[in-house]
C-alpha cells in the first residue's frame, strides 16, 4: 500500500505547514482537500474532501476534530454535523458522506495519492 | 361568530390576567380595558419592594405598547362612573361611552380609613397604589416616626415599608393580636414577640378616637386612644382592611352582600347574566378573597364562560406564606381549631422564637390547619397534606418536631398526586410539571419558562426544585451530568479540576481526567475555561486546536465560508477618522458594512486570506478586536448620558468605556454583554443586558441577569446607589462567580434561573462574601484584566500564525465557490441558485 501510495502520490506541503490537532487545505488540481495532523494517532494525516456537503461551503478544513464513539472524526464549523476522517461519512446523516484520499507522511512530506 | 365586545373594568392584577387569559384563548373579542389608575396594571403584591429600591417600572405587569400590540384598546386615567344595563354600555367621568356585549368588573377594592376624626389630616395617607408610594415618600421626607394603624397582614407589609423608610415604626392594632385572621393567639404571641425585637413597637387593644394637629413638642399630629394614652407621629398609615369597590354595582341594581361586595355564581356572572365581576370586588360563597390568585382562578372562570370549554370557580384556598419584616409567617386552613372535634399539636421554642401549630381531624387521620411562626420549613409539606387529602402519619407531631427530635423527613415529592397544586399563582400542577418534562424540559429553569410555575411570588420555588430533582432522578437524568463522552464532569467540575490542579493545557487534562481524543463539545469548553483562568494567547500551539473556528480565524464564519470583521467600539463612542478608516477598508476589500445591534460596525464578507491584511490596517487606525467571535465580553451599549443630554445625572459614556475596557477580552461560558444608561429613561436599555447599569442621583444602580435574543428577561435589580469603585467591584466577583458556576454556553440570565436561591443567594455571595471567596474572585478577575492582549494584534505580528490564514497550504488561488452579488450597492452571498448560474457561464 505504502509502496503504491508513493509512487503515484504528489507532495502537497511540508509536515511544517500541518497545525498539529487542527485542520489545513489544499488546492489539488482543482479540489479542496482538508488535511488533518493528528501526531498522537497513527497514521498522523487524514485527507478529506474540504466542501461541506450540508453547509455548501469550503468550510471542513476549519472544524474541530476529536472522536465520537472511537471514530476520528472532524466537526463542521457551519452547524456542527461530524465526518469521519477515515471513511468520510456524516455520523449525524449516514445518506450523506465526502469523499476520503489516501495521505502519508513520509520524512518531511506530506504525500497525498490523486 | 361575530367578535364579542368585552369590557374590562379595571386594571389592577386580575383584570390583567383576564385580559392575557382571553387573549390566549380561542374566543374571538374585541376588548377594552378601562383603568381608574394613570398606569398600566403592575405587580400589587410586591409593593413594598418599591421601599427596598425596586423602581416602579420594574413593578409593571404589562404597557400600553404592549396592549397595543396584541389589539387591546386600553384607557387610563379615567373612571368608569356608571353602567346603562339597558343599553349595554358604560359611560366614565370624562364623559367617554363604551358598548359591550359582555362586561367584567373586575374594580378590586380600596383600603378602609376609619371613620375617626382628624383622618383626613395630611400626614394620613393609606397604602394600595404606586401613586401612594409617592404619597407615603412625601410624607416620610423629614419625619422621624410612622404609625400604621392596622395589625393584619397587609398591616405589617405596610410597617415594612415605614422601617424601610428609616423611621421609627409602631403598629396600632383595634384586636387584641395581630394578623387574628390568619393565627391563632400562641402564634400572633410569638409574631409580636419576633417584630419587636426588630424595633417595631407594637400596640394591640387600642382604639383610636381622635387625630389632632399637633402644636407642641415631637411629630406632626398625635393620635389619642380611648383608653387615654396618646401617640405623636408624622405620618400614619391606615391598612385596617379592604372594600371592595362595588358602587357600580350598587348604582346599576346589581346584587351586592350586605358587607358590601358583587355577589357572582360559580361562573363568576352578577346577577346580570351579561356581566362578571373577578378579583377583590366580588364576593362568592359570602367572602371576599384577598388574594391574587383565588383573583386569577376567577379571571379564568369568567373567560372560559365566553368559550365551550367552561370552567367553573369552586372557592379557594387561603392559605398563605409570608415573610413579614423579615420573619417567616404560615398560615394553612383552619388556623383557629374552629372544626368539631379538631385536635391540635403546639410546638413553640422561645430560644430561637419559632411556633408550630397543626390542627388535625378528630381521628387524627387529616390536616386541617396550620400555623407557623419563625419557621416555615414544613409550610410546603403541610400544605401538601392539607390540600390532596393525604393521610397523615401515625404521630403527626413529627411534621413540626426538630428533626433531632425526631422530626419526620418532608413529603417527598414523590408522594405528592399528580394534581397536586405546586404553584398556586399560575396554578400549576405536579401532573404539568411531569408533562412539561416529559415534552423536553429537563432542567429547573427549563421547566420554570415552560410552566411558568415560581414565576409569582415565588413562595414555591423549594417545592418546585424537589420536584424537579426527583423527577430527573427518576428519569435516571441526574447521572448523566456528563459534559460529553470525554469527560465524566459539569463545566462547573471541569473548571475547578482545572483551576485546583493548574491544569494548562487540554492534553494534560485528558490525560488525567477524560477519556479518547474529545470533541466538539469538550475542547472549546476546555479551551474556554483555560483562557478564564490563565488567559493565554488562544492560537497558541496548545490551544489553537481547541478553538471554534471563529476564535481560531479571529473572525465568524459567515454561511459561505466567509468571515466578518468586528472591531471593538467600546461603549459606540467612534472619532470621524476611525469611520473614515472603517469605509476605506471595507471599500478596499469589497467587504459589505452593516450598523450592528451591538452599537458597532461589522464588515462582511471577507476571505481567509485578507484577514490579516483587513486587521493590519485597522489596527495602524488604532481599532482593537471586538471579540465579536469568542464567547466574551461583546458591547457594552452606552447613552451620551450627562456630557449632552438634558437628563442625564451621571457620564455613561465614560462608564461604558471603562466597563467595555476592563473586561474585553474576558473568556466565559457564553458572551456577555452590557450597557450603561445615565438616567431611568433607559436609552441603553441596560436591564436587557447581562450586568446593566442606570446612573442614579447618588451613583449607580447594578442590574444583572438580563438578556435579549430567544428568551428575553429583565435584569433584576441587585445594587443600588453605587459609587464607582464598588460597582466594579461587584461586576468583578459576580463575573467570575459566573465563569466559575455556569454551565457550557449558559447565558447569565439561564443561569440565574437555575441558581438555587435565585438572586438573595447571589447577593449573598457577592455583597456579603458568604462563601469568603470574594478577595479570590477579585483577584482572579484582575489577573485575566491584566493580562489582556489585542489577540489580532499578536497574531499579525507573528508570522508562524499568520500561515494559518491562506486559503490553500499549496496555492494562490482563491476560494472558486465564494461568490458574491451586488444588492443596495454592497455585495452579499449569491445564493445557491444564483450560485449555480454564474459558474455555469463560462467567463
Ligand atoms: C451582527 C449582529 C446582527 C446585526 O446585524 O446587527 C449579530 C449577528 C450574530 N448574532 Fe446576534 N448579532 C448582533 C446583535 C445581537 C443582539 C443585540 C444586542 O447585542 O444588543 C442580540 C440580543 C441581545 C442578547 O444577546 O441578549 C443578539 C442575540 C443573539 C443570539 C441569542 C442569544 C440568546 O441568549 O438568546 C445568538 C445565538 C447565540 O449566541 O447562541 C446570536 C448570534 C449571532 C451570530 C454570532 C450567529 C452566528 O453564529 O453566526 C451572528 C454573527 C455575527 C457576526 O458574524 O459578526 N445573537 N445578537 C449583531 C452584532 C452586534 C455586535 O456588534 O457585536
Ligand atoms: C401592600 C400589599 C401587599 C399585598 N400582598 C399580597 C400577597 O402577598 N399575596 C396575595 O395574594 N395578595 C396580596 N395583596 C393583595 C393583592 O394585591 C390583591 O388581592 C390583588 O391586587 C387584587 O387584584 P384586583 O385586580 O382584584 O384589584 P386591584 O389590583 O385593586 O385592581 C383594581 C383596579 O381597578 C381600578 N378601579 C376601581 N374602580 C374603577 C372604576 N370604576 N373604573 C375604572 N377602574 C376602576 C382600581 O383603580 C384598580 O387599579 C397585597 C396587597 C397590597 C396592597
Ligand atoms: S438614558 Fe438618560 S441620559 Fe441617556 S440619553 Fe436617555 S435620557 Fe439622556
Ligand atoms: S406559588 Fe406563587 S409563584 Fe408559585
Amino acid at each position: 500500500m505504502t509502496s503504491t501510495l508513493k509512487d503515484q502520490a504528489v507532495t502537497i506541503c511540508r509536515h511544517s505547514d500541518l497545525i498539529p490537532n487542527s485542520g489545513i487545505c489544499a488546492d489539488v488540481t482543482g479540489q479542496q482537500v482538508a488535511l488533518f495532523y493528528l501526531p498522537n494517532e497513527s497514521p498522523c494525516v487524514y485527507a478529506i474532501g474540504n466542501w461541506d456537503p450540508i453547509g455548501k461551503a469550503n468550510v471542513l478544513s476549519r472544524g474541530i476534530v476529536g472522536d465520537i464513539g472511537g471514530r476520528l472524526i472532524v466537526a463542521s464549523p457551519l452547524y456542527k454535523q461530524h465526518f469521519d476522517l477515515v471513511t468520510g461519512e456524516c455520523l449525524d446523516n449516514s445518506d450523506i458522506s465526502v469523499p476520503v484520499y489516501a495521505v502519508e507522511l513520509v520524512a518531511d512530506h506530506v504525500l497525498l495519492k490523486q | 361568530m361575530p367578535k364579542v365586545n368585552v369590557i374590562v373594568v379595571g386594571n389592577g392584577m386580575v383584570g390583567h390576567h383576564y385580559v392575557e387569559q382571553l387573549t390566549a384563548s380561542a374566543v374571538d373579542a374585541h376588548i377594552t380595558v378601562i383603568g381608574g389608575e394613570t398606569r398600566p396594571a403592575y405587580d400589587r403584591v410586591h409593593l413594598s419592594e418599591y421601599f427596598a429600591g425596586r423602581a416602579p417600572e420594574d413593578l409593571a405587569l404589562t404597557t400600553r405598547e404592549h396592549y397595543r400590540e396584541i389589539g387591546v384598546d386600553a384607557h387610563f386615567g379615567d373612571m368608569v362612573a356608571r353602567i346603562d344595563r339597558d343599553n349595554k354600555k358604560v359611560i366614565t367621568e370624562n364623559g367617554q361611552e363604551y358598548c359591550y356585549d359582555k362586561l367584567v368588573l373586575a374594580t378590586g377594592s380600596y383600603p378602609f380609613v376609619p371613620p375617626v376624626k382628624g383622618n383626613d389630616l395630611p400626614p394620613c395617607v393609606v397604602y394600595r397604589t404606586i401613586d401612594d408610594l409617592g404619597m407615603i415618600q412625601v410624607q416620610a421626607n423629614n419625619g422621624k416616626v410612622g404609625v400604621v394603624v392596622g395589625g393584619g397582614l397587609l398591616g405589617l407589609e405596610a410597617a415594612n415599608a415605614v422601617q424601610n423608610l428609616g423611621l421609627e415604626t409602631h403598629v396600632v392594632e383595634f384586636a387584641p393580636g395581630l394578623m387574628g385572621v390568619q393565627l391563632d393567639a400562641g402564634g400572633s404571641g410569638m409574631l409580636r414577640r419576633k417584630i419587636e425585637a426588630l424595633g417595631v413597637k407594637v400596640h394591640t387593644s387600642k382604639a383610636t378616637q381622635v387625630i389632632e394637629e399637633n402644636s407642641d413638642g415631637e411629630g406632626r399630629v398625635v393620635m389619642r386612644f380611648a383608653d387615654g394614652g396618646s401617640l405623636a407621629t408624622d405620618m400614619i398609615v391606615f391598612s385596617a382592611g379592604i372594600r371592595p369597590y362595588d358602587q357600580l354595582a350598587r348604582d346599576c341594581g346589581l346584587t351586592v352582600g350586605d358587607r358590601g361586595g358583587i355577589e357572582i355564581d360559580y361562573h363568576c356572572k352578577t346577577s346580570d347574566s351579561d356581566i362578571f365581576a373577578i378579583g377583590e370586588c366580588a364576593l362568592f360563597g359570602g367572602r371576599i378573597y384577598g388574594l391574587v390568585a383565588p383573583g386569577y382562578r376567577m379571571a379564568e372562570a369568567a373567560v372560559s364562560q365566553l368559550g365551550s370549554d367552561k370552567v367553573s370557580f369552586q372557592g379557594a384556598d387561603m392559605s398563605t406564606k409570608l415573610k413579614l419584616l423579615g420573619v417567616d409567617v404560615g398560615s394553612i386552613g383552619d388556623a383557629h381549631g374552629k372544626a368539631e372535634g379538631s385536635i391540635a399539636y403546639t410546638f413553640s421554642d422561645e430560644r430561637v422564637d419559632v411556633y408550630k401549630r397543626l390542627i388535625v381531624s378528630a381521628d387524627g387521620k387529616k390536616l386541617l390547619g396550620a400555623v407557623l411562626v419563625g419557621d416555615c420549613s414544613e409550610y410546603d409539606t403541610l400544605l401538601q397534606y392539607f390540600l390532596n387529602g393525604i393521610d397523615l402519619p401515625a404521630d403527626p407531631e413529627t411534621l413540626i418536631l426538630p428533626t433531632n427530635v425526631g422530626g419526620a423527613p418532608a413529603l417527598g415529592a414523590a408522594a405528592l398526586p399528580m394534581t397536586a397544586t405546586i404553584c398556586s399563582c399560575h396554578n400549576v400542577s405536579k401532573g404539568d410539571i411531569v408533562n412539561a418534562m416529559d415534552a423536553g424540559s429537563c432542567s429547573l429553569g427549563e421547566v420554570k419558562s415552560a410552566t411558568a410555575a415560581s414565576s409569582g411570588c415565588g413562595g414555591c420555588a423549594a417545592l418546585l426544585k424537589n420536584i424537579v430533582d426527583d423527577e430527573m432522578a427518576a428519569r435516571g437524568l441526574e447521572v448523566n451530568k456528563a459534559m460529553c463522552e470525554h469527560f465524566n464532569y459539569t463545566r462547573q467540575e471541569m473548571f475547578h479540576i482545572i483551576k485546583v490542579e493548574t491544569i494548562k493545557s487540554f492534553d494534560e487534562l485528558l490525560e488525567k481526567h477524560g477519556t479518547g481524543r474529545g470533541c466538539d463539545i469538550c475542547k472549546p469548553t476546555a479551551g474556554s475555561i483555560l483562557a478564564s483562568l490563565w488567559n493565554d494567547y488562544v492560537l497558541d500551539d496548545k490551544h489553537v486546536g481547541l478553538q471554534d473556528t471563529n476564535d481560531t480565524f479571529l473572525a465568524n464564519m459567515q454561511k459561505n465560508g466567509t468571515y466578518s470583521v468586528v472591531p471593538r467600539i467600546a461603549g459606540g463612542e467612534i472619532t470621524p477618522d476611525k469611520l473614515i478608516v472603517l469605509g476605506q477598508v471595507a471599500k478596499k476589500y469589497k467587504l459589505y458594512t452593516k450598523i450592528t445591534g451591538g452599537q458597532r460596525i461589522d464588515l462582511f464578507g471577507a476571505r481567509v486570506q485578507h484577514l490579516p491584511a483587513i486587521w493590519q490596517e485597522l489596527i495602524e487606525a488604532g481599532f482593537e478586536t471586538g471579540h465579536a467571535y469568542g464567547k466574551a465580553l461583546r458591547t457594552v451599549k452606552s447613552c451620551v448620558g450627562s456630557t449632552w443630554c438634558r437628563y442625564g445625572v451621571q457620564d455613561s459614556v465614560a462608564m461604558a468605556l471603562y466597563v467595555e475596557n476592563r473586561y474585553k477580552g474576558l473568556r466565559s461560558p457564553h458572551k456577555l454583554k452590557s450597557g450603561v444608561s445615565g438616567c431611568t429613561r433607559e436609552c441603553a436599555e441596560a436591564q436587557s443586558k447581562d450586568f446593566g447599569i442606570i446612573a442614579t442621583e447618588n451613583g449607580w444602580n447594578l442590574y444583572v441577569g438580563g438578556n435579549g435574543g430567544m428568551k428575553p428577561r429583565h435584569a433584576e435589580l441587585f445594587a443600588t446607589d453605587l459609587d464607582d469603585e464598588t460597582l466594579i467591584k461587584y461586576i468583578d466577583r459576580f463575573l467570575m462567580f459566573y465563569v466559575r458556576t455556569a454551565d457550557r454556553l449558559q447565558r447569565t440570565s439561564v443561569w440565574m434561573g437555575n441558581l438555587e436561591g435565585g438572586l438573595d443567594y447571589l447577593k449573598q455571595v457577592v455583597i456579603e462574601d458568604s462563601l469568603g471567596i470574594c478577595d479570590d474572585l477579585e483577584s482572579q478577575m484582575n489577573a485575566v484584566v491584566g493580562s489582556y492582549q489585542c489577540e489580532w494584534k499578536t497574531t499579525i505580528e507573528n508570522p508562524e500564525k499568520l500561515k494559518r490564514f491562506r486559503q490553500f497550504v499549496n496555492s494562490e488561488a482563491e476560494d472558486r465557490d465564494i461568490i458574491f452579488v451586488e444588492e443596495r450597492g454592497q455585495p452579499r452571498p449569491a445564493t445557491e441558485e444564483e450560485r449555480q448560474q454564474i459558474l455555469a457561464t463560462p467567463a
